[in-house]
């Protein structure tokens, strides 16, 4: 039907809609500019929706205008190219434009001036390529929506896709105040945009193509009309009459179509399709010319500028250079908005950079936007309701948001509001009410990530809960396993095949549990496989590109995970019938036990019987009648003593051998008691020691003679127990002539070398004390070092290594460990497993450092909340200290020998 | 005599129709299990700390069920007391500081060269946020970590701090507009404002 572009098409209507003064004209007296090169680009990596590019540059990189300096990272990503050649300064957070006013990342170019190009590679055989392909390359050309979102294009055009396209619409309505650029562009680059939207038009074949562009633009309109008029194109130009916001998306498809995008849906799912013309001459410089998106028009207007104009500018250029050249006044600057006054937002600073969606930049003076008047209360009148777009009830939303009723703002479809602020411009009673929607948007998107996060925790504390109560489960089950099974099998012969029988017979209904417990497993992993895979579909469909990448990575996980279940359950039936075998294995010992039980049965009673009359024996001393008879038991005990002994050793060979060493390993026991014990004293006692050392109190002498004859207590009970034999006859003896020994010559030596420690520690707390002192007195490093303490301290600790070295050096020859004190447990066990790997003993050492480390870390902390106890807390800490120069002495030790050792080798 | 044995009949009848009924919908519509604390425990933020004093966020929706304050929960803070009162049809009352304070949501951070692999964290985090081994470093998978602060004790070495996870620019909201109370203090002041500026 449209076959000439002339004609113009039906144009509908939406509701509600304002006036406000256009001021459109100011920024069209001048031509387009194109301003210099700024000292440098900023480049964010999140210019579009979705996830920040991935800087493909490091800092000092040379790069040329049009390389490509971030990658997409993710579905719903772009691509970032350089503006010009330069190079890379830094990549670090600046401040970006954006209403919040924070950070984000950016990659800093330095200009070289000589703005190179790169090789460009247009696509010159797009109409033979497949659409896929093209939709990559415009992906990689890091081409987005640049009407507002910053949409990426490819992703737009995919969702496209999936209905049969009637309309595909080409957004020139530029309805905000103030805001010229997409009119300058139309008017610049009317062949570009044309043949932008015939690249399109191909790639998504829609029934009709129309620009939609008001009747404030007769310039554009008519530039428009001859191209399309010399191209004989089937373009339509449909003039719509001047309202905003005729460019909302929605509402422009309204006025074009007469057909309303239902709620919650997007235009494609009415199988329409919304471009931006700054996007269509995007497209087309990408695709024809081989030139990723670097620059953009936009327009610099506001009365706080002398030359308001449009121009072209590169991406990153920040704004304060803009104001620069169009000769902003900062004395009538009084608000600067990025956007136009209804939908921009304030900018608290002029260094932030233009982005690809930047279409405006509002230098205001105070006249022109008088700051908000203040609010005050609704009066019901409705001209809210009358001017909104969006066919909402914007005084209900108000009240609902005052009230943070979000579940009644949802239902009254606060997601339909496009924040358009038609509703706070024709209020009376000066309400923000656009402020309040977006908070209460906010609001909303915050609370449903909380929930989703939070039913995340839930899971996984509930999958957590689950896991140990099933381990706690098993590790009782086998508890009770071992538990029937060890008494029955030590101590009484009897019990032992019905015991050994149960565990065996248990584990076939174990494993057949098991492999249920797998079934079971499979069957929900196949029923979560089928939800996600569903879920995929669905997100599909709905362009949920975000969600899509991540569940196909479950479904994987999930299929492999099955995978995984069905193997395991494969190699289970081999396993069960294993089991009965053991089982008969086991019995055949059962009846030689059956006649053992009944030789005991008989022993104990003779025993018993016996028993008795010995007693009476004891009372008529002279019966013979009775010593007989006890003669005769004697004998018969005897005999059945004979059979239980010769039936168990039949049995089993070890349990003949059981008795005797029963009463060795109990001795054995008993002496590995009083060792612990006699440890435990040692380590009580030096504890003891440290304290007294730490306050220095007189009793210090006293402790260490008990602290030296604990020792020799423990060292001979350890001594005694290498040598079991030998210990379970004289184990009394010796300890008792532990306690009595005088203290060798091997003592006398270990004393005077704990002496010699000692007094290095205290050398070394006192040089601390004084460095800590001189801080404390604010002098500076300088002046510390020059005092003699870091020298004495630096001796003290020299010493102190010296003197741990010396001291392991003859305790490895002694065979036992002389000292022991806490803080030298590593070492002396370094002593005691001399073939203990020397890799271990140094990253053991390295922990030791790591814990005293924290723990100073900690006290320190502790001293700064609770300052009344510094004292005891100082010396706590002096405590740590010394042990953590002791370990690090010791860690510098160990490594030196293990390069010794490696060096040997 | 006989109208009124048929009134009681009748009536009998009826009751005996109407209770079968209700027995039925009793069964029918069966809801199982205590749907309240369900409730109760949605609105919980999950933080899972204990900082209420019970072992985890369903504990103290049970407790919440059975009587307990509803301003126990730090982590949940004025919002989740607001959500339960609102629930439960209870006055809001402001958050017991015996439990603690309402603090900006924080992720643990190991610091990971520091760590020793003793792996007590794994076992103290109770949504299973740290990944490790024994001997191996460990780290925090920041989009799981709930912010309960039970892993920082147990670490030997003090290598895990509580980062703040700060504002950026995807995650900013918009602020709440004063309202009226804050600037309106005489009501023609629009007209006047409007004079200055011409
Ligand atoms: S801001 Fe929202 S509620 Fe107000 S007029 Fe625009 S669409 Fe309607
Ligand atoms: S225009 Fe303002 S005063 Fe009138 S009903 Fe809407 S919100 Fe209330
Ligand atoms: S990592 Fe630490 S703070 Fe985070 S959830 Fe686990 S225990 Fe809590
Ligand atoms: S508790 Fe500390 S040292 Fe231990 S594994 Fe965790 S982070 Fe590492």
């Amino acid at each position: 039907m449209p076959t000439v572009n002339m004609q113009t098409a039906n144009i509908f209507s939406f509701h509600g809609g304002i006036h406000p003064p256009e001021n459109k004209t100011q920024s069209l007296q001048l031509p387009l500019g194109r301003p210099s090169l700024p000292n440098e680009l900023i480049l964010p990596l999140g210019q579009h929706i979705g996830q920040s590019s991935r800087p493909l540059v490091k800092v000092g990189d040379k790069v040329l205008k049009g390389e490509t300096i971030a990658i997409n990272n993710g579905f719903l990503s772009s691509f970032l190219h350089a503006p010009t050649s330069g190079t890379i300064t830094a990549i670090e957070e600046r401040l970006i434009a954006h209403p919040s006013g924070l950070s984000d990342l950016c990659i800093i170019l330095t200009p070289d001036g000589s703005d190179t190009w790169t090789k460009l590679e247009p696509l010159s055989h797009w109409q033979d390529i497949s659409k896929t392909d093209v939709l990559a390359y415009l992906s990689e050309m890091g081409i987005i929506g640049m009407g507002g979102a910053g949409f990426p294009t490819q992703v737009k055009l995919q969702g496209a896709y999936k209905n049969p396209l009637t309309h595909f619409i080409i957004n020139a309505a530029e309805c905000e105040p103030y805001i010229t650029a997409d009119d300058m562009l139309i008017r610049e680059k009317t062949l570009e945009l044309v043949l932008g939207i015939e690249i399109l038009q191909h790639l998504v074949q829609a029934d009709h193509v129309v620009i939609g562009i008001e009747d404030n633009k007769p310039t554009a309109i008519a530039a428009l009309r001859t191209v399309l008029n010399k191209r004989k194109s089937k373009i339509q130009v449909a003039v719509v009459p001047t309202k905003y916001p005729s460019g909302g998306e929605k509402q422009l498809i309204q006025l074009l179509t007469g057909k309303e995008v239902p709620s919650g849906q997007y235009p494609a799912d009415i199988g329409i399709l919304c471009q931006n013309v700054g996007t269509c001459v995007a497209v087309h410089d990408a695709i024809t010319l081989g030139k990723p998106l670097i620059s953009r028009f936009t327009t610099l207007t506001g009365d706080a500028l002398k030359n308001p104009q449009n121009v072209e500018v590169l991406l990153g250029t920040p704004v304060a250079h803009l104001l620069d050249y169009a000769e902003s006044e900062p004395k009538k600057l009084s608000r600067l908005i990025m956007g136009g006054p209804m939908m921009g937002y304030t900018l608290d600073s002029a260094a932030v950079p233009i982005v690809k969606t930047s279409n405006c930049i509002l230098a205001a003076s105070k006249k022109e936007l008088p700051p908000p008047a203040p609010e005050q209360a609704c009066i019901r009148c409705g001209m809210c309701e009358q001017a909104c777009p969006a066919s909402l009830l914007p005084q209900q939303l108000l009240w609902f948001s005052k009230s943070q009723e979000f579940e009644k703002a949802e239902h009254h479809n606060l997601f339909d509001c496009i924040e358009c602020g038609a509703c706070s411009y024709v209020c009376p009673s000066s309400i923000p009410l656009v402020q309040y929607y977006r908070h209460t948007k906010s609001s909303i998107r915050e609370a449903r990530e909380a929930t989703v996060k939070s039913d995340l925790a839930k899971q996984r504390f509930e999958a957590r809960k689950a896991r140990q109560d099933a381990e706690a489960a098993e590790k009782e089950a086998k508890r009770l396993a071992r538990q029937k099974a060890t008494p029955s099998k030590t101590t009484d012969e009897k019990k032992s095949a019905p015991a050994k029988a149960a565990p065996t017979a248990a584990a076939a209904p174990a494993t057949t549990d098991e492999s249920k417990k797998l079934k079971v497993d499979i069957a929900i992993g196949k029923s979560k496989l089928k939800k996600l895979e569903k879920q995929l579909l669905e997100a599909q469909e709905n362009e949920h590109v975000e969600d899509i990448n991540s569940l196909q990575l479950q479904v994987t996980d999930q299929e492999k995970a099955i995978a995984l279940l069905e193997e395991q359950l494969a190699q289970m039936p081999s396993a069960t019938p294993a089991a009965p075998a053991v089982n008969t294995a086991k019995a055949s010992t059962a009846p030689v036990n059956d006649e053992l039980k009944k030789a005991k049965v008989d022993v104990a009673l003779i025993g018993v019987k016996l028993k008795k009359l010995q007693k009476q024996l004891i009372e008529t001393p002279d019966d013979q009648e009775l010593k007989d008879k006890i003669n005769a038991f004697e004998t018969d005990l005897k005999a059945a003593q004979d059979t239980v002994s010769r039936l168990s050793a039949t049995t089993e060979s070890h349990t003949a051998a059981s008795e005797p060493k029963a009463a060795a390993s109990d001795e054995l026991k008993k002496l590995k008691i009083d060792a612990a014990i006699a440890k435990a004293a040692v380590k009580k006692v030096e504890k003891a020691l440290k304290k007294a050392e730490e306050i220095n109190a007189p009793e210090i002498e006293a402790i260490r003679q008990q602290l030296k004859e604990a020792q020799q207590r423990a060292d001979d009970l350890e001594k005694a127990l290498a040598n079991p034999e030998a210990a379970s006859q004289n184990a009394e003896a010796q300890t008792k002539k532990a306690d009595a020994a005088p203290n060798n010559v091997d003592a006398d030596a270990a004393k005077k070398r704990k002496i010699d420690l000692a007094i290095a520690k205290a050398g070394i707390k006192k040089a601390e004390k004084n460095i800590q002192l001189l801080q404390e007195q604010g002098k500076d490093e300088a002046e510390i070092n020059a005092s003699e303490w870091p020298s004495k301290l630096k001796e003290a600790q020299e010493k102190l290594a010296a003197l741990e070295a010396e001291e392991s050096a003859p305790a490895t020859a002694v065979s036992a460990p002389v000292e022991k004190t806490a803080d030298t447990v590593a070492q002396s066990e370094v002593k005691a497993e001399p073939e203990m790997d020397l890799a271990t003993q140094i990253k053991k050492e390295k922990i030791a450092v790591a814990l005293a480390k924290a723990q100073i870390n900690k006290l320190n902390k502790r001293l700064e909340s609770t300052p009344e106890d510094a004292d005891s807390i100082n010396q706590e800490i002096n405590a740590t200290q010394q042990r953590l120069q002791r370990a690090e002495a010791l860690l510098e030790k160990l490594i030196h020998s293990q390069t010794n050792m490696q060096e040997n080798r | 005599m006989l109208t009124v044995l048929l009134a009681i009949g009748i009536l009998v009848l009826l009751s005996l129709i109407f209770g079968a009924i209700l027995g039925y919908a009793n069964v029918r519509f069966h809801v199982e299990g205590d749907p309240i604390v369900d409730q109760i425990d949605a609105l919980l933020p999950q933080t899972q700390c204990g900082q209420c004093g019970h072992p985890g966020c369903r504990p103290y929706a049970e407790a919440i069920a059975n009587g307990e304050a509803i301003n126990h929960c730090p982590p949940g803070g004025q919002a989740t007391i607001q959500a339960l009162a609102d629930l439960l049809d209870v006055e809001a009352i402001p958050l017991d500081g015996d439990h603690g304070t309402e603090t900006a949501k924080r992720v643990a951070v190991i610091r990971e060269d520091e760590c020793i692999g003793c792996t007590k964290c794994i076992q103290a985090c109770p949504v299973d946020a740290i990944l490790g081994a024994a001997k191996q470093m460990h780290t925090v998978i920041a989009d799981e970590c709930t912010g309960c602060d039970l892993c920082v004790e147990p670490c030997p070495v003090d290598c895990i701090d509580m980062v703040e996870v700060g504002v950026t620019a995807k995650t900013w909201s918009w602020d709440k507009p004063q309202g009226i109370a804050a600037t309106s203090i005489n009501i023609i002041a629009t007209d006047r404002q409007a004079e200055a500026v011409h």
